[in-house]
């Protein structure tokens, strides 16, 4: 199970500082989220795909990507325009189609796409360990980044963990089906892997505390800031205030 | 089940930012030091799994259990629900910073609503099924109504959207609740340290050891 398929590499984006990224990704995508027009999140959704570009990720990956979350955005597609009051577009039948819930549609499908990709770009190009540890840095409650890197690094045993139980359960002739004997055997082993998580978590627990821990976890401060992490954040920054410039400027507000 | 990014207002991302912060920050003074461990193993566990898909029907549905999760790690919900979205975000891209909080109230605080009234009943045996299956379905049943409730008072244009969001989780409420229910009858069995009640019976119940 290899999930983080965007932090391997080497481009600009991937050795910038993990810290800096994730401020800028956040006022990026924040900026993203409170806009009503459509001109602005088209620009971050350009500054998106330049970030995108420049972090060098496997294409086919990201695509397979938005597709899924895009899944959520037909959703919007099949029942807004057929809702929304609006100047009549189309007529077939009884559906009538407006230009405002076209537009709305469109709106979401871009802010959902240009904040997706902000991420994908600046956040997912980092692993988790790196994650952790960078928030940390930014003074997250130390329990909380504990709970993160210590979730992360057993996700990947307890999936072993309950493929063995499943392939058990399949060489014994168990075919999924929509019954009740279906959902007790889903239940058992689901049961059987949290009896194993929290036994290994005791065990865990102790050999930590037989090794002197105290309820803190020391993290080593990354490499010391430099000035191209401030040149991106500075990059980022800039473009946040030029998307709310052309929000606050531009097109009349509302969805309508 | 997640709300997707750039599709809620300004005043709702903030709201349920504040609020997974304040539900996290009580979580983690919940969380004493000997349950740390415990807490991020059942937080893997339960991340492995939403990835089950399980059978309804002619298609198949991923689990949430959150109720579940409120059941066994109370408060303690709250953070590791939030480790399991920031872990699916960097993973799977399903979202990204602005929505996490909305969808962190929605799964944890449902769940911990949906259970909190049943997580007594548990460790009666007559009534621990029944306690099972209301609090999964009800937890399930109470995210997708928060979902739909959110989508109108953002926009009620999305009435229409948030009600198929709604009726799609209807069999998964179901579902839900048959596997919770015998999730809590397999676990009262197993290990009932992990629902905090005692052992059935006389048993051997062996204390601290494996």
């Amino acid at each position: 199970m290899n999930l983080e398929c965007f932090s391997a590499g080497s481009s600009p984006l991937h050795r910038a500082d993990v810290r800096l990224k994730m401020i800028g990704a956040f006022l990026l995508s924040v900026t993203v989220a409170l806009c009503y027009s459509l001109s602005a999140p088209l620009l971050a959704l350009g500054v998106a795909l330049l970030l995108l570009g420049s972090a060098r990720l496997p294409l086919v990956k990201v695509g397979r990507r938005l597709l899924v979350v895009n899944l959520f955005t037909l959703l919007f597609w099949l029942t807004l325009p057929f809702t929304v009051p609006g100047r009549t577009v189309m007529e077939a039948g009884p559906l009538v189609v407006s230009g405002a819930g076209i537009n709305l549609a469109a709106l979401i499908t871009v802010k959902t796409n240009a904040i997706v990709l902000i991420f994908m770009a600046l956040v997912a190009t980092s692993g988790v360990t790196a994650i952790g540890h960078g928030l940390a840095g930014l003074k997250v409650p130390p329990r909380f980044c504990m709970l993160l890197l210590f979730t992360y690094r057993y996700i990947f045993v307890l999936q072993q963990e309950y493929q063995r139980l499943r392939r058990a359960a399949l060489l014994r002739g168990f075919r999924p089906a929509t019954t009740m004997h279906t959902y007790r055997t889903y239940g058992n082993l689901l049961g059987m892997t949290l009896v194993k998580s929290w036994q290994r978590g005791r065990r865990v627990q102790q050999a930590m505390e037989l090794r002197g821990f105290q309820g803190r976890f020391y993290v080593l401060e990354g490499r010391p800031l430099a000035a191209a992490d401030w040149g991106l954040l500075a990059l980022l920054f800039g473009a946040a205030l030029g998307v709310a410039c052309m929000e606050l400027l531009g097109a009349p507000g509302g969805w309508s | 089940m997640h709300l997707a990014e750039g599709i809620l207002s300004g005043p709702i991302l903030l709201g349920g930012a504040v609020l997974a912060v304040a539900g996290t920050a009580i979580g983690l003074k919940k969380i004493d030091q000997e349950r740390i461990m415990t807490t991020a193993l059942l937080g893997a566990a339960f991340f492995v799994a939403s990835l089950v898909h399980v059978p309804v029907g002619p298609g198949s549905a991923h689990l949430l259990l959150n109720g579940l999760m409120a059941l066994i790690l109370g408060w303690g919900c709250f953070p590791a629900i939030l480790v399991a979205l920031v872990l699916q975000a960097l993973f799977f891209q399903f979202g990204g910073f602005t929505v996490l909080g909305v969808n962190v109230v929605v799964i944890a605080g449902s769940g911990l609503l949906g259970s909190f009234f049943f997580r007594q009943w548990l460790a009666s045996p007559a009534k621990r099924a029944l306690a099972g299956f209301l609090a999964g379905f009800l937890s399930v049943a109470c995210a997708a109504l928060c979902m739909a409730l959110i989508l109108v008072s953002t926009d009620q244009h999305f009435l229409a959207t948030a009600k198929v969001v709604f009726g799609a989780h209807l069999p998964v409420m179901v579902v839900e609740g048959l596997i919770t229910m015998f999730v809590v009858q397999f676990l009262a069995r197993v290990q009932p340290e992990i629902l905090n009640i005692a052992p059935d019976g006389k048993g051997r119940g062996e204390k601290n050891g494996f």
